[in-house]
């Protein structure tokens, strides 16, 4: 099934530079409806208000890490449990990533990446697109 | 009778002073015959001694001036670098969105050329975004200095100095350099030639 280029998709990051990175490389590549949030707080808001079919979340950020709010989206309403959710960040350490596909994520890329990167990433989620 | 301790004594035999004393008194003690009071008080009082002399020592290195001067001087250059980084890589990002624009005008072959250079120059301008969060780290290193050297300066009851007290040891060139300023700290360059142009008058 071909990928949705409508779909809602949510970014997070403390960073606004990384938003707008992000921002730019997901309009390259195709995807118009492009929501920001600054911490894991605020993506739950937005997540709670709009249905998002994609979300790509940085991890440390306060007060509300990406990791936290991976987690409480996962234990929320059944809607999102399948929300395809994407890691990007700085810990590269093993048991993050372990801690994070333990918490329902469902992929991981360590910061600094590419657009090249992105796409592999999204379309090992979402499908060819 | 223990000898009398020197003043410059260095912190190796400072170190094997305490423990010769203490081994001291320990094997006087320890020993079935009687003790004689007052060879265990001269042992206690050089001991004392040596107490005093080094959290003189600590005092006089001005462990509040890591708290009160060192590392908040550090940390607010930190914070500057991430400030400036961050206004460059927007100021850059600004300049990528323009050319964006343009090149989705020009089109073509060559349209998609420049479009992927910025966006090669948009995924590096990640830089921005690392950096910052290795300079949180180091500033939370500082932090965790701070408070350690605090617990030391309350557990050896050192008499906590004022800031600003310190003679400057530095040169006159040396005193010079306090370069890049923190913003509001240096003057602008309009206050610059102002002030040269009045050598000129």
């Amino acid at each position: 099934m071909a990928v949705d280029m409508n779909m809602n998709v949510l970014i997070v990051d403390d960073y606004t530079t990384m938003l707008r990175i992000i921002k730019n490389l997901l309009k390259q590549l195709g995807f118009n409806n492009i929501d920001e949030a600054t911490d894991g707080t605020m993506a739950l808001e937005k997540v709670k208000a709009k249905r998002y079919g994609l979300i790509i979340s940085d991890w440390n950020m306060e007060p509300m890490s990406g990791y936290e709010f991976l987690k409480q989206i996962r234990a929320s309403d059944e809607a999102f449990k399948t929300t395809p959710f994407i890691m990007v960040t700085a810990e590269s350490k093993t048991e993050n990533v372990i801690a994070a596909k333990q918490a329902g994520v469902n992929n991981y890329i360590v910061k600094p990446f590419n657009a090249e990167t992105l796409k592999t990433k999204i379309t090992a989620v979402l499908g060819e697109f | 009778m223990s000898e009398p301790i020197k003043a410059e004594e260095t912190k190796d035999s400072k170190k094997q002073r305490i423990v010769g004393i203490i081994s001291s008194v320990i094997e006087k003690v320890g020993k079935n015959e009687q003790v004689s009071m007052t060879a265990i008080l001269t042992e206690l009082r050089d001991l004392l001694i040596v107490i005093e002399e080094t959290r003189a020592e600590i005092g006089q290195a001005r462990p509040s001036d890591i708290k009160g001067k060192h590392i908040p001087g550090a940390t607010d250059e930190l914070d500057a670098i991430v400030e400036a980084t961050s206004e460059a890589t927007g100021t850059i990002m600004d300049a990528c969105d323009v050319i964006m624009e343009k090149a989705n005008e020009v089109g073509g072959e060559n349209g998609d050329v420049i479009v992927a250079e910025v966006m090669k120059i948009f995924e590096a301008c990640s830089f921005q975004d690392i950096t910052g969060q290795r300079v949180s780290k180091v500033i939370k290193t500082f932090h965790d200095i701070e408070g350690k050297i605090d617990k030391l300066v309350s557990v050896l009851g050192i008499k906590i100095t004022g800031v600003g007290e310190e003679e400057d040891e530095r040169s006159e060139d040396e005193k010079l350099l306090n370069g890049p300023q923190l913003t509001g700290q240096g003057v602008s360059q309009e206050d610059i030639d102002k002030l040269l142009a009045e050598f000129d008058d």
